[in-house]
């Protein structure tokens, strides 16, 4: 049977990812943020999304990519979640693309083990390659390092 | 798209269904909530009809309703515990300790039913013959009674027909107030079966049963019924939460519109604004007040709990309520349910004593445990107090030691109070015996942290023998609080209002010279008092504002027990915040308790005020540091301003102790002093009330007694103790700066009242060294 699923595309440094957009609520431009000191380091604010508060996480720091450029205003990705949404930090937002789940393969074993972690596949696209985020990975927070 | 619409009907119907079963279940949880209630307090009141009728028809309901729908288990056991209540209101069977418990028992087998309904929607295969058993054991004992009359009872049973909506019926109403027989509505009603078309009271006033006024009266209360059960609705609790974060965004954004009338001059622009800030205002009250409800909805529960366990450990409680009619907010009644269980499992558990025990100590055989709730000062005070043996502070001190939580020689200096306080110290329990109950040295300290999380206090008096206080203070709600902007490192923070104390400023010069050092721990002189001051850049790892501040900004916090100085880059406002939960990413951070948005759109961290403290280690864990050092001036804090009585002991001597303490003022003659035990004592309102002399404790010359006696006494739990005086002086109503003085024995220490150096008393600890101890329990 042929699967089709729909993604919602991003950039990253230059990487191509996709999250499903059933569990995408909305994306915004960049949102003024309130950081929250003492916080784990990938945790890059609070915004306020139409009087909802919002946790926004650095995706950059997460997936151990080079720090932002302070010039470089992130865009919001906002994940629906049962306690509230998230929103994911991107470099730039590109289109919902369908792709063929045939297309779909395991992350090949030379990823790095960090990034690995939090990419559930790759789908074979003609032009690029598009990892699909793990976005449960991808929103989780351990540990406690200090800003 | 297409192939789903039939679906989408049949998850209608469905939909339709689940309404009715979810309101079955609802009502039938209510009722059975309302029949522990009622037979607990049937038990106590054996004879009461209205109580024995509510309990009918709390099982008649669900055994109805449950046959409609088609749940057999429910209509069994429901139908034999009907069966057994049927017999107690024919008064063949009298309620007894067993009785209860197997009707208890029934209600928890339904209860069991209802949530496996809930759950699976079906009744799930849960064995319910021992309930059925026990139930027909006690059918057994009583054999119906033969007559179909009195088995019927009046031929309108307030139970089993109420009309539908849950009036009740004419008849009904006559006969409770007693404006005519049960024979002659009896009658009435048979007359009406056998085809008389007149209504129930034509007939009765025909037949002069009833003068006409008295119909007439019933009529107008069955009406006012009528109007109350259609005058409220129920709503989900969903929807309320709904509606309360839309008010909480409509005061968001009014808040913006208001700053926004700061640059505006429009008039008519500034007059709309004004109105919807009224309105805003007036529909934030509205909405709180439905999340209102009466601490009696949380309370009702208590008393099964309260008799399951004191049947448990063969104990006799008696519970009390007082205040079950205060609200407060629903997030609240949750949070608090849990420690008000606990608490109540601990007071039968360890505070109450056995019958044979209490009857020993001569006091009576059941034990009572009250519960008392009040508004005061925008709180809700609750205080949970019992008859028992109190708490055996030796034996916690000795164990504290034991534990390594405290040294022996700390130990020794701390006051009684702190000593209780120690029951909230995290692993601590003074039972030798582990019950399966409580005293596996966990509960009081979560109940100390769950009361503390919605920004509450917990606080322990104690008397040896005597009986255990608790007092809880909370507040009314938590949705939308006064809160203090401040900002430091260019970020706002609110910090809540009810852990404010004071602010201060120190202006240039100033500044540089009142903050003083010791190894590296900052204080500021606060009238006189070391306050420790924590710098909120340095705790939050921000960097501060540019530019040299020209002042320091000191917010005066109240953590627990301690109070320390907040700095702070600058003080912006107070506002009214809507608290916005953080998400669990955040939740390792300990020092804020939530966020907010603020006028300008942005979002603003609230300040943890505990947790700020306890990660500055101002507040140390155990809280025992902060105890030993407050010393017995406890929570009170010893600047506030107070009305004092002044009097004058021995020919010089000036004292005063707060007007608070005093119960009363009283004249004896010499002539009516006693001697028993070596003290002096006087009959004092049917108790023997002793007496002690402030000139000769405090070892000023004893001057002759006049003719009459100047007595201030004090009271504390139903114990009063005379302090005999020389001259009342005056009362004053003013802030009082205490000094502090080293070895002070039963004194405060002392302060300037009306020009006048003067001596302010600590009477728990005069009495302590009176050896009059046992009455010390109130600070």
């Amino acid at each position: 049977m042929n699967m089709e699923r729909q993604l919602c595309t991003f950039f990253l440094e230059g990487l191509f990812f996709g999250v499903e957009v059933e569990k995408v609520q909305e994306v915004i431009r960049y949102q003024e943020m309130t950081r929250v000191p003492l916080s784990p380091a990938v945790i890059a604010g609070l915004i306020n999304l139409r009087g909802q508060i919002v946790t926004a996480i650095d995706l950059r720091h997460q997936l151990g990519l080079s720090a932002r450029k302070s010039e470089e205003l992130p865009m919001n990705v906002v994940i629906r979640r049962d306690d509230g949404p998230i929103s994911l930090l991107v470099d730039e937002i590109g289109d919902v693309v369908e792709v063929d789940e045939q297309s779909f393969e395991h992350p090949p074993d030379t990823l790095d083990g960090q990034r690995r972690e939090f990419i559930r596949g790759v789908y074979k696209l003609k032009q690029q390659l598009l990892l699909l985020l793990d976005t449960e990975k991808a929103m989780s927070v351990v540990g406690t390092r200090p800003a | 798209m297409d192939p789903s619409q039939p679906a989408n009907q049949l998850t209608n119907a469905m939909d339709g269904m689940d309404e009715v079963i979810k309101e079955f279940l609802v009502e039938s949880n209510e009722g059975l909530d309302r029949f522990d209630h009622d037979l607990i307090a049937l038990e106590k009141d054996k004879t009461s009809r209205e109580l024995l009728d509510s309990i009918f028809r709390a099982v008649h309901t669900i055994k109805g309703t449950g046959g409609v729908l088609g749940y057999d288990k429910l209509v069994s056991i429901s139908h034999l515990g009907e069966s057994v209540l049927s017999r107690m209101r024919d008064g063949v069977l009298l309620l007894s300790p067993p009785i209860a418990t197997a009707l208890l028992a029934m209600a928890d087998s339904l209860r069991h039913i209802l949530e496996q309904i809930a759950s699976s929607g079906q009744e799930g295969d849960s064995d319910c013959s021992p309930v059925l058993q026990r139930l027909s054991d006690v059918l057994k004992e009583a054999p119906p009674t033969a007559g179909k009359a009195t088995a019927e009872g009046v031929s309108a049973p307030p139970a089993e027909a109420p009309d539908s909506d849950g009036a009740p019926r004419l008849g009904e109403i006559l006969i409770t107030s007693e404006q005519c027989k049960a024979g002659d509505v009896q009658a009435a009603v048979q007359l009406q079966e056998a085809g008389d078309p007149r209504p129930l009271g034509e007939i009765l006033v025909d037949n002069r049963a009833v003068a006409p006024a008295g119909v007439a009266d019933a009529l107008k209360a069955q009406i006012e019924h009528h109007d109350l059960s259609s005058n409220t609705i129920r709503v989900d609790v969903g929807l309320l939460d709904k509606v309360m974060n839309l008010v909480g965004e409509l005061v968001l954004a009014r808040n913006q519109v208001l700053q926004f009338t700061g640059t505006q001059e429009d008039s008519s622009f500034l007059s709309t604004a004004q109105r919807l800030n009224l309105i805003t205002t007036e529909l934030q009250e509205g909405v709180m007040k439905t999340r209102m409800q009466p601490i009696g909805n949380v309370w009702n529960k208590l008393p099964r709990i309260v008799r399951d366990l004191s049947v448990g450990c063969g104990k006799r409680v008696e519970v009390q309520m007082e205040g079950a009619e205060t609200e407060l907010d629903k997030t609240i009644i949750e949070a608090i349910k849990d420690p008000l269980t606990h608490i109540i499992r601990n007071a039968v558990d360890h505070g109450i004593e056995t019958p044979e025990v209490r009857v020993a100590r001569g006091k009576s055989p059941d034990g009572r445990l009250m519960l008392r709730a009040f508004h005061e000062g925008g709180q809700v005070n609750i205080e949970i107090s019992d008859d028992g043996d109190g708490i055996a502070t030796e034996k916690l001190k000795a164990k504290a030691i034991a534990k390594g939580m405290i040294t022996a020689e700390h130990g020794a200096r701390m006051s009684e109070r702190e000593v209780l306080n120690l029951v909230f110290a995290a692993g601590l329990s003074t039972v030798e015996q582990v019950s399966n109950i409580s005293g596996r040295g966990v509960g009081m300290d979560v109940v100390k942290t769950n009361i503390e999380k919605i920004g509450g206090t917990v606080d322990v008096q104690s008397t040896s023998g005597k009986g255990t206080l608790l007092k809880i203070k909370i507040p009314l709600t938590l949705a939308i609080i006064p809160a203090l902007v401040v900002s430091s490192g260019g970020e706002r923070f609110a910090i809540p209002q009810v852990s404010l104390v004071e602010l201060v400023r120190c202006e240039g010069e100033q500044a540089g010279h009142s903050i003083e050092d010791i190894q590296g721990a900052s204080v500021y002189r606060l009238r006189g008092n070391l306050l420790p001051l924590v710098y909120l850049n340095r705790e939050l790892q921000i960097s501060p504002a540019q530019g040299a501040a020209q002042s320091v900004n000191i917010v005066v916090l109240q953590a627990g027990d301690r109070q320390f100085g907040l700095v702070v880059d600058d003080i912006n406002d107070t506002e009214e915040i809507v608290v916005k939960p953080l998400s669990k990413q955040l939740k390792s951070v300990p020092c804020f308790a939530g966020a907010t948005i603020m006028g300008d759109g942005r979002v603003a961290l609230i300040l943890d005020v505990l947790g700020l403290a306890q990660m500055a280690k101002v507040v140390s864990e155990l809280r025992e540091k902060s105890l030993a050092d407050h010393g017995a001036k406890s929570t009170d804090n010893p600047d506030a301003r107070e009305s004092w009585l002044l009097f004058r002991i021995g020919t010089e001597g000036r004292m005063a102790i707060p007007l608070s303490l005093v119960s009363r003022l009283e004249e004896f003659p010499v002539s009516q002093v006693e001697r028993s035990t070596g003290r002096e004592v006087i009959q004092y309102r049917e108790q023997i009330m002793p007496l002690v002399r402030l000139a000769q404790a405090f070892g000023h010359a004893a001057i002759a007694d006049s003719e009459l006696l100047q007595v201030i006494v004090y009271s504390s739990h139903g114990r009063s103790v005379g302090l005999i005086v020389n001259e009342i002086l005056d009362i004053v109503d003013q802030r009082v700066a205490v000094q502090h003085i080293q070895d002070a024995g039963a004194l405060q220490g002392t302060a300037v009242i009306q020009q006048h150096v003067t001596d302010l008393l600590d009477v728990p600890a005069l009495l302590a060294q009176q050896h009059l101890s046992s009455e010390r329990a109130v600070a």
